[in-house]
């Protein structure tokens, strides 16, 4: 287990309030002008040294990220965006940093606003967090009035502002072009890549964005060296991160821990094990709900980093861990995540607008019995049609799952619909119509 | 994608009140100059709560000519995020998250709750109009798993009998405490805490 000094977010479970005084003693603020008069090489040297991959999603390394912003300020302004529209079914670590940690945050802004050239940072808050987003406008004031942010910030020369933009509910405003789209009070709908939002980013401008864990482990990282935290965890899996692991275990809790920790130790240790005992696993999602599920002999052995879970065919994704017992039917809940899915897309691009209904259907089918003989083979043909043929990784994210749910469970779909060919025809199966619609009112 | 569609019963006119013009214009400060677009979300809300929590048409109009854009860009943005009501809800809005986290937790258990003491339906006014409910997707509190969410505040570590307890509060007119409702401390592994002790017991 990781030693209790190592660990990044003391005031996780808030035992020490929030606010500027209480931060202080858990270090923040202490030395920050001294960090940023180090420079802006030596902080993105930092930072690349200690092999910090986004906590987002995709694991970018972050110090790469920040040198592709432009070197010299041209006419257009540099922008820092933070990330915080956590809304991956399984995730709500971003939540605990807003609400119980968000100096280290605001420091991170700073810092990182320092080292990209920016002077307007926009942090992007899911607008259910709204109580959680109060709390960090209240230590913005907060820093605003100690003058740690502002004009002249914490004594560096460097005039940075701070803003909260609220979304409204659009998982999709998570993807980092659909935000910009959000915050430039338009529809969430991601844009093509290139131009990468570096160059061509918020308003036109160059712009970085970084997830929030991402931004508070910075100003730790600078104190305590990009040495100490490429230490803890495993070659280019380094440091530490916050696992949420919810589901059918007897202490959901979130937990910081060190990266490429046995999932086994997650869940018996801190988790207080599986319900039903560590035999009643059925699988684990291990990192939100677009990474494939992992059946149960897997997780006998598998450590938590990126490489390890791509290894499997899954991925670390935000480290949201759900863990699902055997009392539970895996195909319903996978039918649900589907639902989610068929809620949560945009509606931009045809495969992923039509796909993720059509997925969403056939599964809730399979789920009472009532698929027939080739539809098994076609929803492994209708996720292999969208995912790769979107404009975001919405595509994957929401065909993934329905892939790991026929790679590692097929038998048990099989099993359970008698795949009568002429079942179509009996139940009047609609495939093209949205059925869902002429039932339900507000679907 | 979701169907949205705005309610059949429209005002005929809507107006910022001094109130909310006063936030809208501290809101508008937020962004660069002649990027005012952007606060078009911010506004939806001011008008949203203005309106008992919920968007008529006419205040579409209203902001965009407010922040001089056309109303089909103000329609598009109200009708893409699902979080602005398009129809009236209750005053007290209640919802009830439903994916997988809190569904293996049981949140339909929470479903039935409100489908007790609220409406049969989803999206229906209750009995003495102030409370309406609906599913929704994940919430983002996935380790307090089953929640839901009541206006602004969220409800943790719930089942149907905490719920039916909360849902009485609601309905006549107290406010119940918002939080976790098997009293642990926000995330922490419940009994079970092998970490930061020191400063659990400082």
């Amino acid at each position: 287990m990781l030693k209790d000094e190592d660990r990044i977010f003391q005031n996780l479970y808030n035992d020490k309030g929030s606010d500027v005084e209480s931060s202080r003693k858990r270090g923040d603020w202490t030395n920050t002008k001294d960090l940023i008069d180090k420079g802006r090489d030596w902080i993105v040297t930092e930072v690349k040294a200690s092999e910090l991959r986004g906590r987002g999603g995709a694991g970018f390394p972050t110090g790469l990220k920040w040198s592709f912003a432009p070197k010299e300020l041209g006419s257009r302004p540099h922008y820092l965006v933070i990330n915080g529209d956590e809304s991956e079914p399984g995730t709500c670590k971003d939540r605990d940093i807003l609400r119980f940690e968000p100096h280290k945050l605001i420091e991170g802004c700073l810092i990182a606003a320092y080292a990209v050239q920016a002077h307007v940072c926009y942090i992007y808050i899911r607008g259910e967090y709204f109580i959680d987003g109060e709390k960090l406008q209240a230590a913005i004031d907060e820093a605003y009035e100690k003058n740690l942010i502002g004009k002249n910030a914490s004594g560096t020369g460097w005039d940075l502002d701070i803003y909260i933009h609220y979304g409204a509910g659009a998982y999709i405003c998570g993807e980092e072009t659909a935000l910009l789209e959000s915050i430039e009070g338009k529809k969430g709908q991601p844009r093509l890549k290139p131009p990468f939002p570096a160059l061509i980013g918020l308003y036109g401008c160059p712009t970085i964005i970084n997830n929030v864990e991402t931004i508070a482990v910075i100003p730790t990282i600078l104190r305590r060296g990009g040495k100490w935290f490429a230490s803890l965890g495993k070659a280019k899996n380094t440091g530490t991160k916050i696992f949420c692991i919810s589901g059918n275990v007897n202490n959901p809790c979130n937990v910081e821990e060190e990266m490429s920790i046995s999932l086994k130790e997650l869940i018996e240790v801190h988790a207080g094990g599986v319900i039903g005992g560590w035999e009643n696993l059925q699988a684990v999602i291990p990192g939100g709900s677009s990474m494939p599920l992992i059946p149960q002999k897997t997780c006998e052995t598998l450590t938590m980093d990126f490489d390890s879970l791509m290894a499997e065919k899954s991925g670390l994704g935000t480290a949201g861990i759900v863990v699902i017992n055997k009392d539970q039917d895996i195909i319903k809940c996978m039918a649900r995540i589907a639902r989610f899915y068929k809620h949560e897309s945009c509606g931009q691009c045809t495969p992923c607008r039509e796909g993720t209904g059509w997925m969403w259907r056939m599964l809730e089918r399979m789920a009472k019995g009532e698929a027939s003989r080739d539809e098994v083979d076609m929803l492994g043909d209708v996720t292999n049609q969208i995912a790769g043929h979107t404009i975001c990784a919405f595509g994957e994210g929401s065909s993934w799952p329905v892939q790991g749910l026929l790679r590692h469970f097929k038998k048990e779909i099989e099993d359970r619909n008698d795949l009568n060919p002429t079942i179509k025809k009996e139940k009047n199966i609609p495939y093209l119509v949205d059925q869902h619609l002429l039932d339900k009112k507000n679907a | 994608m979701s169907l949205r569609r705005p309610s059949k019963e429209q005002p005929d006119n809507f107006d910022f009140n001094p109130a909310s013009l006063e936030a809208a214009k501290s809101i508008i400060a937020k962004y660069p100059k002649d990027k005012q677009q952007s606060a078009v979300m911010a506004l939806l809300y001011i008008a949203q709560k203005q309106n008992s929590n919920w968007i008529p048409l006419a205040a579409m109009k209203c902001i965009g000519k407010f922040l001089d854009m056309p109303y089909i860009k103000v329609y598009e943005v109200a009708t893409f995020y699902t979080m602005y009501n398009l129809a009236p809800v209750g005053k007290h809005f209640i919802q009830i998250c439903t994916t997988t986290p809190c569904m293996i937790r049981g949140a339909y258990k929470l479903v039935e709750a409100c489908k007790e003491k609220i409406s049969e339906n989803e999206n229906e006014l209750s009995k003495d109009q102030s409370c309406s409910w609906m599913e929704v997707e994940c919430l983002g509190a996935c380790v307090n798993a089953p929640m839901l969410q009541i206006n602004d505040d969220y409800y943790e570590d719930l089942d149907k009998e905490k719920t039916l307890k909360i849902l009485d509060k609601i309905l006549t007119g107290e406010t119940p405490k918002p939080g976790s409702y098997r009293g642990r401390l926000n995330n922490e592994p419940e009994n079970n805490r092998k970490t930061l002790m020191d400063l659990k017991n400082a």
